[in-house]
């Protein structure tokens, strides 16, 4: 038992105090507890009713009788025992009501006996339950909802703040997911085989997803949006260590580690955008970096084919060694995207190789590239195409075809800082050109 | 080697001069931009901290601050150093720093090096 002494003359009131240390408790339990009440029960929707069930008991019981010793085989025991109440009053599911019996009758309830249990399954237990929770057979919004919702511990007000959408949707999209994960029969297993890389893929998709909503969030706003690369970056970690063969698990996480590590220098004073090249890189978080180096380490003694976040973290990593970005390794950059380009062929990955080429071989060499792009529909809306095109005609001195660029680019933005950015970069060219050559 | 500097001292010594904490920050940066330093951090006073203390089979949770202690931890740093002598080295420029900017403090930098992962002695 653990005993809060207390200060008598602290005004703060220990009815609060409880409640929050059972919410962080529940945080830190509650993906471990709904993923092994989920292999007892086989049902995502029932395995989160019954963990909340426990949730509520704590709240009742643990005011009085102080936090318990292990709080996860308490509210464990607390679920099993409504679940056992739950299949007892329903009677159409009396077969399911036998077979939970039969499960916990092979357990003993007493406490010990339970952790042994907890603790052989739980690693494969949250594997499942993340794999479940990335399932395509729910859309991509209910996927990210779900995960952040069942691994994340978090609320629906939390992910709704993070999403900028309304509560009401969030909760409308766990709800749905559940009962189509329900009616469809959903497995609740790790996959195998051909059916486990791609599997895999969509769970590295939404991890990086919820990451870039908070790598995109700018400070001063709701803090629950940067919130989101910590909550990614969190389960990532989580995920390497479940599944510590998969060199692309650590290719993301090194990815994450290394993006994370520039948010302190991505932006400016007043909350502009700062490049990359104009960072202050004594800004750059370099636990994060180190930790980022490791990840893809890891990812590199697997020996297996590089693939798409192992190659995004290689370039990140590029760049993240350079101590100024005059010692940046172009060269190194380029082959990266050449590699890239063979494994995951598209405009874009095309266009960023360009810019690596201008800043390898000089921007003549980049412009044929570049050019060459113009014609791809693909790109028609791409506002970065013209950006990087205006660059690369303004580093050649051809400063009328360089402002034309860079107002296209500017028409072809929503954001507002972007938008003041390339009309600033437009500026530049009348005044560049007005001198003398 | 990976090694840990705790920086200790009396607490309620009063806030450090601006010119020192530049001073650090400048220090910090030159370090973390050579690889040496892998991340750091001042602790908010014990105040707003809490101690969980095991003794005698009982755990007992108390909030700060904490009136007993004679110093407490102010900050720390983590480091990637090629020996003992050069972490050493590293808190001697830092306590400089202190004696420069703010001559009445009284601390100090404690260096331990870290175990390796897979290093740390079992008893069986």
């Amino acid at each position: 038992m653990v005993v809060m002494a207390t200060d008598p003359h602290r005004t703060e009131n220990p009815q609060t105090d409880i409640h929050r240390t059972i919410d962080a408790v529940w945080r830190i339990e509650s993906p471990r507890l709904i993923a092994g009440l989920t292999r007892i029960v086989r049902d995502v929707g029932i395995a989160e009713d019954l963990a909340q069930d426990a949730l509520v008991a704590a709240l009742e019981q643990w005011p009085q009788s102080g936090v318990p010793d292990n709080p996860g085989a308490w509210l464990m025991a607390a679920a099993k025992h409504r679940a056992m109440d739950h299949f007892r009053r329903n009677t159409r599911l009396e077969r399911k009501h036998e077979e939970l019996g039969r499960e916990m009758g092979e357990k003993e309830m007493a406490v010990p006996d339970l952790n042994a249990a907890l603790d052989d399954n739980v690693g494969d237990d949250l594997l499942r339950l993340l794999f479940i929770s990335c399932h395509p057979v729910l859309s991509t919004e209910a996927q990210v909802a779900l995960t952040l919702r069942l691994l994340g511990g978090l609320t629906t007000d939390e992910i709704a703040r993070a999403f900028l959408v309304p509560e009401a949707t969030v909760a409308q999209r766990i709800v749905r997911s559940k009962r189509t994960l329900s009616e469809k029969k959903v497995p609740f297993e790790v996959p195998r085989g051909d059916e486990l890389a791609a599997r895999l893929s969509s769970v590295l998709a939404v991890l990086y997803l919820i990451f870039n909503e908070g790598y995109s969030a700018t400070a001063g706003v709701d803090w629950m949006r940067p919130a989101m690369c910590e909550e990614a970056l969190r389960l990532g970690r989580v995920l390497a260590e479940l599944a510590p063969q998969s060199a692309e698990v650590h290719g993301l996480v090194a990815l994450m580690e290394i993006q994370a590590s520039r948010s302190r220098a991505r932006v400016g004073p007043s909350g502009e955008p700062v490049l990359l090249l104009d960072q202050n890189r004594a800004q750059w978080d370099h636990l994060l970096i180190h930790r980022g180096l490791a990840a893809l380490d890891r990812a590199a003694r697997l020996g297996a084919e590089r693939g798409w976040y192992v190659l995004q973290a290689e370039i990140a990593a590029s760049h993240a060694r350079a101590r100024t970005p005059e010692d940046t390794d172009w060269a190194r950059i380029v082959t990266l995207y050449d590699e890239l380009a063979r494994v995951a062929p598209s405009p874009i990955v095309e266009l960023n190789r360009a810019v690596a080429v201008s800043m390898a071989s000089g921007p003549a060499a980049a412009l044929e590239l570049v050019d060459a792009l113009t014609a791809d529909r693909s790109l028609e809306n791409y506002h970065l195409l013209p950006s990087v095109r205006g660059d690369l005609l303004r580093k050649l001195s051809r400063f009328d075809e360089a402002r034309v660029e860079f107002e296209r680019a500017a028409s072809m933005t929503r954001n507002e800082r972007e938008r003041e950015l390339l009309l600033d970069r437009a500026r530049s060219c009348v005044t560049a050109s007005d001198q003398p050559q | 080697m990976k090694f840990m500097m705790i920086v200790k001292h009396p607490e309620n010594q009063g806030p450090p001069p601006k010119s020192l904490m530049e001073a650090i920050g400048k220090l910090a940066a030159e370090e973390a931009t050579a690889g040496k330093m892998l991340g750091n951090g001042g602790l908010t006073p014990t105040a707003k901290g809490a101690s969980v203390r095991l003794s005698g089979g009982k755990i007992t949770v108390t909030d700060g601050p904490f009136s007993e202690a004679k110093e407490v931890i102010g900050g720390y740093a983590q480091f990637e150093l090629a020996s003992k002598e050069e972490a050493v080295e590293s808190a001697v420029r830092f306590m400089e720093l202190h004696r420069q900017h703010w001559p009445e403090f009284q601390g100090e930098t404690e260096v331990r090096q870290m175990y390796e992962p897979g290093e740390f002695p079992l008893t069986k």
